[in-house]
């Protein structure tokens, strides 16, 4: 019975593959590359000229079209980080310790414009750039770990160890997306509830909840682009050696 | 378009310095990944096309 739940199929060992992934990531990356432009043009362009103004905020709320992704993508990067670098060490996978190392500059940099642009948006509706919420605090100790986690991926040399180590501070730093989730119904915030959830029916009117459905969607989509393009760069730069990568129409040319 | 001019949605009823801030730092720092990400992979492949020129 064990064994049947650990023995994965056989797509799952594919994708732990350098050739598998750096071939299959090559054909993916120009439509998630075209999916991430149309999907952020369109929902930006709307919410910011077609979108009506809120009834309370005014125009600032205009805002939320690109904080809310931010601060989306900031905590889901970082749980694919933590999965990724669980799936490196459970299986031994050397491409999901790449992804992992991946997604930590593209998810500190959801988490900065998350902060920047939440704090934008504080000294109209708030009259403060700053405050020391709950939200808003456990948001910078998500920046934090990304930087704790970023810095000790580049402080070990050796590759594998590094990935180890990496993914163990990721999978610990999990504990903070539940308080950065909760933290508007554990504590007295100044800061909103969520814009939109899974389970529930929006509260806004669809002309202001689809631009942000359509951000949301293109920064997924991009945070997965640049997946790709990192982890085919790292397969690049310790495979040089291998036949299948010196014989690849990307280093021949045909 | 909810606003009446170019000027009107510019302005955003003076939250425009806000809104416009928000949205430039957004693209400013999504491009810089994207760029960066790009010009490492072209690095990379540049170090690998000498290592296969290296040893053919």
């Amino acid at each position: 019975m064990t064994q049947s739940i650990w023995r994965m199929p056989r797509w799952f060992h594919q994708m732990g593959s350098p050739k598998w992934f750096y071939g299959f990531g090559g054909s993916l990356q120009p439509w998630f590359a075209l999916a991430a432009f149309v999907l952020l043009t369109w929902g930006i362009v709307w919410g910011l000229a077609f979108a009506p103004a809120d009834y309370q905020q005014g125009n600032s709320f205009r805002i939320m079209y690109v904080h809310v992704p931010a601060a989306i993508l900031s905590q889901s990067v970082f749980l694919g980080m933590a999965v990724a670098g669980a799936v490196g060490l459970i299986w031994k996978m050397k491409v999901a310790f790449m992804v992992a190392r991946s997604c930590i500059a593209i998810g500190a940099t959801f988490t900065v414009i998350a902060l920047l642009t939440g704090a934008i948006w504080g000294k109209p509706t708030w009259g403060a750039y700053w405050v020391w919420d709950a939200r808003l605090t456990s948001t910078l100790v998500l920046l934090f770990l990304y930087a704790g986690v970023m810095a000790l991926n580049q402080a070990i040399a050796e590759r594998q160890i590094a990935g180890k180590a990496t993914a163990i501070l990721a999978i610990v730093g999990t504990i903070n997306i539940p308080i950065i989730k909760y933290s508007v119904e554990w504590w007295n915030t100044l800061h909103q509830g969520s814009s939109f959830t899974l389970t529930a029916k929006p509260s806004m009117p669809a002309d202001m909840y689809l631009p942000l459905l359509l951000t949301v969607l293109g920064s997924y989509c991009l945070f997965v682009l640049v997946v790709l393009m990192r982890t085919r760069t790292q397969i690049l730069q310790t495979q040089s050696g291998t036949s299948w990568l010196m014989q690849h129409r990307d280093i021949t040319g045909v | 378009m909810y606003f009446e001019s170019l000027g009107a949605l510019w302005d955003m009823a003076g939250h425009g310095p806000y809104v416009w801030s928000s949205y430039g730092l957004f693209f400013a720092l999504l491009c810089l990944n994207v760029w960066h990400a790009r010009s490492q992979k072209l690095k990379a492949l540049k170090q690998a096309k000498a290592f296969v020129r290296r040893n053919q």
